[in-house]
């Protein structure tokens, strides 16, 4: 599926995924139309599936970000749902992740300040359901961002 | 920090899930002029608001079966510097995302793999051989969501 002209379009869009497809092709050494019907062909077969803006969330005042991870009481029987149904309506959780391993359920929770994070814990985040323990992480800096992939 | 209205919200949660969206189609939808939609969107990027875009992509159609998060607990504070320990990290190509943080450990990596054994390389070539590294915890991805946040709720 990916051969190296794939490969090639595929890395440059990671880089710089704002760039033009005139732009793209330039770099990737292909003709626009070229390009273009490859990065269709990507899109059609749903490898390529869109692009989304990131917010910094800081820039609207939320200076905490958590990590909070979560065991949950397997023994309920729908303790993974019900839980993750009720973590949803919490506005402040901006992502919500699940593993195999030592933890559960992994929420981010941002806030404006520590008080603002101490009551969302308080009133949001300890009344969520079927909870054995949790653990807290505090972003203190992202050093790599990138999310790209070794393609 | 800026304030945000509805319309800036929208535009902002319609970005959030179409990077690619055009001044003139936002406009539309929202009923904006496409100059009016445009300076928001800037104003919006000027702020750092908005401060870039991603392109998703289908891991698993790409080969990429196995997404690992690890959480690294430093063996040797002080001796090995943060920096030297970034660097080295940050340059592996199969890290996606370091972050440094605050609590039983001291980063949290975003690592993605073929499969099991390939990620059981990855670990032992190249994570487990950087500087000052000491305890390494491994939880495998099974799901991922990503919420509007804040601004998907009505403003209060």
């Amino acid at each position: 599926m990916l051969d190296s002209h794939n490969r090639h379009l595929l890395r440059h869009l990671q880089n710089t995924p704002e760039a033009s497809v005139s732009e793209l092709a330039s770099r990737a050494g292909m003709t626009p139309a070229t390009a273009a019907r490859r990065l269709d062909k990507l899109t059609a077969l749903g490898v390529l599936k869109g692009q989304h803006a990131i917010i910094d969330w800081k820039a609207l005042g939320y200076s905490v970000e958590v990590s909070l991870r979560f065991t949950l009481d397997k023994t309920a029987p729908r303790a993974f749902d019900e839980f993750m149904a009720e973590a949803r309506k919490v506005p402040e959780v901006v992502e919500i992740q699940t593993f195999l391993g030592r933890v559960d359920v992994r929420l981010s929770v941002i806030a404006r300040d520590i008080s603002h994070y101490q009551t969302i814990y308080r009133d949001r985040i300890l009344t969520l359901p079927h909870i054995a323990d949790i653990e807290a992480l505090m972003h203190v800096a992202s050093i790599k961002t990138s999310e790209a992939l070794p393609i | 920090m800026i304030d945000l209205d509805d319309l800036d919200r929208k535009l902002l949660l319609a970005l959030v899930q179409d990077a690619t969206s055009s001044a003139r189609a936002l406009g539309t939808r929202f009923g904006l002029s496409q100059p009016a939609t445009w300076r928001r969107i800037k104003r919006l990027t000027d702020a750092g608001v908005i401060s870039g875009r991603r392109i998703d992509l289908d891991l698993e159609k790409l080969g990429f079966a196995v997404s690992v998060f690890l959480g690294v607990k430093l063996a040797t504070k002080g001796r090995v510097s943060l920096e030297d320990f970034e660097r080295a990290v940050s340059a592996i190509p199969e890290v996606q995302s370091v972050e440094h943080v605050l609590g039983m450990y001291d980063y949290r990596l975003r690592v993605v793999a073929r499969d099991l054994s390939d990620f059981e390389r990855v670990l032992r070539r190249r994570i487990m051989t950087l500087p000052g590294v000491g305890d390494v915890e491994a939880n495998v991805l099974l799901s991922e969501e990503r919420l509007p946040g804040p601004i998907g709720a009505k403003p209060g």
